[in-house]
């Protein structure tokens, strides 16, 4: 028989908080999980165009290095090195540690500086090593 | 004497209060698939980032893609973060609909329709894999 859900309290809207580092980080996290997972879609395209044909592969290859391409490319690897930091901490922070507000804070910041150290790293060897060729 | 809270409402069971309330019992299962791909991920996608760059260096024309996946390692390392890769999204999108999609008609299609889109992903690009790779 279905019943009326029960009027429980409802958890404080967003708007309603002043900005912490820890709730950006929250928010951040979630936001670039679902930015990657709308990105595979470019990573599906190139194997199954590498699989049916040159010319569909080409086809992609157009796409990846145009500039809108290469934008997309290199925010995608930034939203993957800020969810695998950031998911690197919720798994320190499943296993008990960093759970005092200053170390989620310390966290956070090198959160931030490291996943943009390996975004910039990484486009960089990539753009070196293709000036070698 | 002993107060039950339910006994503030009266003719109400305490199943009845059960069902607006509590554990369904299947979070758990869910949080440590989440967890298990989260881990896995980790050395797959630093191998998936060298394998980009790899591939990036090279200029990544047709034929050199062709070879990449030809090679057993590569191409059983890009199945495995693939699988790991897609089952971790539809996990997390899950939660994020479940979150945001209050309507129970929309909610239920929006879950079914992700999955079924992460499923053909999956299909899509491990298929893909195995036919360079053969």
């Amino acid at each position: 028989m279905p019943t009326k859900p029960l009027e429980r309290p409802l958890s404080p809207h967003l708007q309603v908080w002043k900005w912490t580092l820890t709730m950006a980080m929250s928010i951040l996290h979630r936001a670039s999980g679902i930015a990657l997972s709308v990105g595979t879609l470019m990573l599906v395209w190139m194997l199954v165009s590498a699989a049916t044909s040159p010319d569909a592969y080409e086809c992609f290859k157009s796409f990846a290095t145009s500039a809108i391409g290469q934008i997309m490319l290199f925010g995608w690897t930034g939203a993957l090195f800020f969810h695998l930091c950031s998911g690197f901490r919720h798994l320190l922070m499943d296993a008990g540690y960093l759970l005092t507000i200053p170390q989620a804070e310390r966290a956070a910041k090198i959160i931030f500086i490291v996943s943009i150290a390996l975004t910039l790293a990484v486009w960089g060897m990539l753009k070196t090593f293709q000036g070698d060729m | 004497m002993m107060h039950n809270k339910w006994e503030d409402t009266p003719f109400k069971s305490p199943m009845a209060r059960a069902r607006g309330h509590g554990s369904s019992h299947s979070g758990v299962h869910h949080w440590i698939r989440q967890k298990i791909t989260a881990a896995a991920n980790i050395p797959l996608t630093l191998w998936a980032v060298w394998a980009a760059l790899t591939l990036g260096a090279a200029g990544a024309d047709h034929a050199y893609v062709v070879g990449f996946f030809m090679n057993p390692v590569n191409a059983i390392m890009m199945v495995l973060f693939l699988l790991s890769v897609f089952y971790h999204a539809a996990l997390g999108l899950q939660v994020v609909i479940e979150d945001y999609v209050h309507h129970e008609t929309v909610k239920m299609f929006s879950l079914v329709g992700m999955q079924l889109a992460i499923f053909m992903l999956t299909v899509a690009s491990v298929f893909s894999v195995l036919k360079l790779a053969i």
